[in-house]
């Protein structure tokens, strides 16, 4: 079954026209690399599918359920969509293990020691146990995002979506976190959507490469395609060479 | 003033107990109500922003004796008899509330609109990322300007002494006209009042601190 599939999506703020005629099918336990300029419209589209944003028309299906209909809980499908943003959005007011225990508490009802548990083995896998009991005002960018992706992963979500996980990070910090992106991305089940501008990532990991600019999908290719032929779309062309000359 | 305070000390002693539980009630009713209004303000539910701006912005902006009056005179015209103490909580309550919503919604405000995403995409219903996240955020921000409505609510306590609410400044007049030494009977009221305020100043500011 597939995970997410946009139909014909619009997208608009008041006159900005934001998402173009957005037609996209991603399958389960595929990983999915967007990329594209500033401005293009990435982040708008991923915001789309766990429903930060609505969209104006068209239809959007995400693990079943129909983003455009109102009567959709939205909250069911952030059970099963959890979000990497680019700041984090740790809970300040929590320590780390709160912030990976208190969705699984007061949503799924997990029981307290299982959720202990799971958020402990969590945080041993992003290499973090040792911060438990800090607040994310002393943790670095790097851990932060490491922990804001144990938050997610606790809730044992179907899909991840990442908006640009490593752009806010000292370029030290970004392999830590794309090492545990890479961890997840080998697990076949789990579904991956990733806003970022690391190429060696999209390479290694990703099974597609979609390329936006101006709110349109101009390339919708297989990694090796992309990367090792040419993007057939002059934009995608231009845009990628100067990535890699860097 | 000695004398005041012999000769009055069983009416001084029954207006600060007046005083003190009339800030206490209205105290604890503005802040949930206060609280409630603010959180009405930054709902997705344009009906009850509406119903929060118009509540504010009607008892923000008309005097604290004019709403007690309304529940002193006019009430009981209609309805039920209001005595002057209850007349004057109320009023004073709703009063404030309307400060408190404006303050806590500020705070609210203040908060990074990130916490709020971070909690939704996590899986949390809208209120309970309020409660959970966003709320005790603002709270901590909004101490200092609480604690100035908070010195604001005991100090405006004084308006029962226009409805006969038996207060420390209901007390002070009565004193004052009766002993005709007005210097030392509003000195020591001001003194009781002070009596109150100060170690709520002082405490706020600690939980100021230690929050920090």
């Amino acid at each position: 079954m597939s995970m997410i599939e946009f139909h014909d999506v619009e997208k608009y703020y008041g006159k900005f026209h934001a998402l173009h005629n957005i037609n996209l099918t991603i399958e389960a336990g595929e990983t999915v690399v967007l990329i594209g300029p500033s401005g293009s419209g990435k982040s708008t589209l991923i915001r789309t599918v766990n429903g930060l944003e609505l969209i104006n028309s068209g239809q959007l299906i995400v693990d079943g359920f129909d983003l455009a209909d109102k009567k959709t809980d939205m909250n069911k499908i952030r059970k099963n969509v959890g979000m990497v943003f680019q700041h984090f959005n740790l809970y300040q007011n929590k320590t780390v293990l709160e912030n990976i225990m208190i969705a699984p508490r007061i949503v799924l009802k997990r029981d307290e020691t299982e959720n202990k548990k799971v958020a402990m083995e969590l945080l041993d896998r992003v290499g973090l146990a040792d911060k438990a009991g800090s607040y994310p005002a002393q943790l670095s960018g790097g851990q932060s995002q490491r922990i804001a992706i144990a938050r997610s992963l606790a809730m044992h979500p179907k899909c991840i979506l990442f908006d640009e996980p490593t752009s806010a990070l000292d370029p030290e910090m970004i392999d830590d976190v794309l090492n545990v992106m890479k961890d997840i991305a080998r697990d076949s089940s789990m579904t991956m959507l990733v806003v970022t501008h690391e190429m060696g990532f999209a390479r290694e990991v990703g099974d597609r490469v979609i390329f936006m600019a101006d709110g349109r999908i101009l390339e919708d290719d297989t990694k090796e395609s992309f990367f090792d032929g040419q993007p057939t779309n002059e934009r995608a062309r231009q845009f990628l060479s100067k990535i890699i000359k860097h | 003033m000695i004398s005041i305070i012999t000769n009055h000390w069983q009416d001084l002693l029954y207006g600060l107990g007046q005083t003190l539980l009339c800030s206490i009630l209205a105290l604890f009713f503005s802040l949930i109500i206060g609280s409630f209004f603010a959180i009405f303000e930054v709902v997705p539910s344009k009906t009850l922003r509406i119903i929060a701006r118009v509540y504010i912005e009607i008892f923000r902006n008309i005097p604290l004796l004019v709403i007690t009056m309304f529940f002193y005179v006019v009430i009981p015209m209609f309805f039920v008899k209001v005595n002057g103490f209850t007349a004057g909580t109320i009023g004073l309550t709703i009063y404030t509330s309307a400060f408190i919503a404006e303050t806590v919604r500020s705070g609210i405000q203040s908060v990074d609109p990130g916490q709020m995403e971070g909690s939704r995409a996590n899986g949390m219903t809208f209120s309970q990322a309020m409660r959970y996240v966003v709320l005790p955020q603002a709270f901590r921000i909004v101490i200092p300007p609480l604690g100035n409505q908070f010195i604001n609510l005991v100090k405006n306590s004084s308006v029962l002494a226009f409805v006969a609410g038996f207060d420390l400044m209901y007390q002070g007049n009565t004193i004052a006209s009766t002993s005709f030494d007005t210097l030392n009977a509003y000195f020591v009221v001001g003194v009781l009042y002070l009596i109150i305020t100060m170690p709520l100043s002082y405490y706020m500011r600690y939980l100021e601190k230690r929050l920090n």
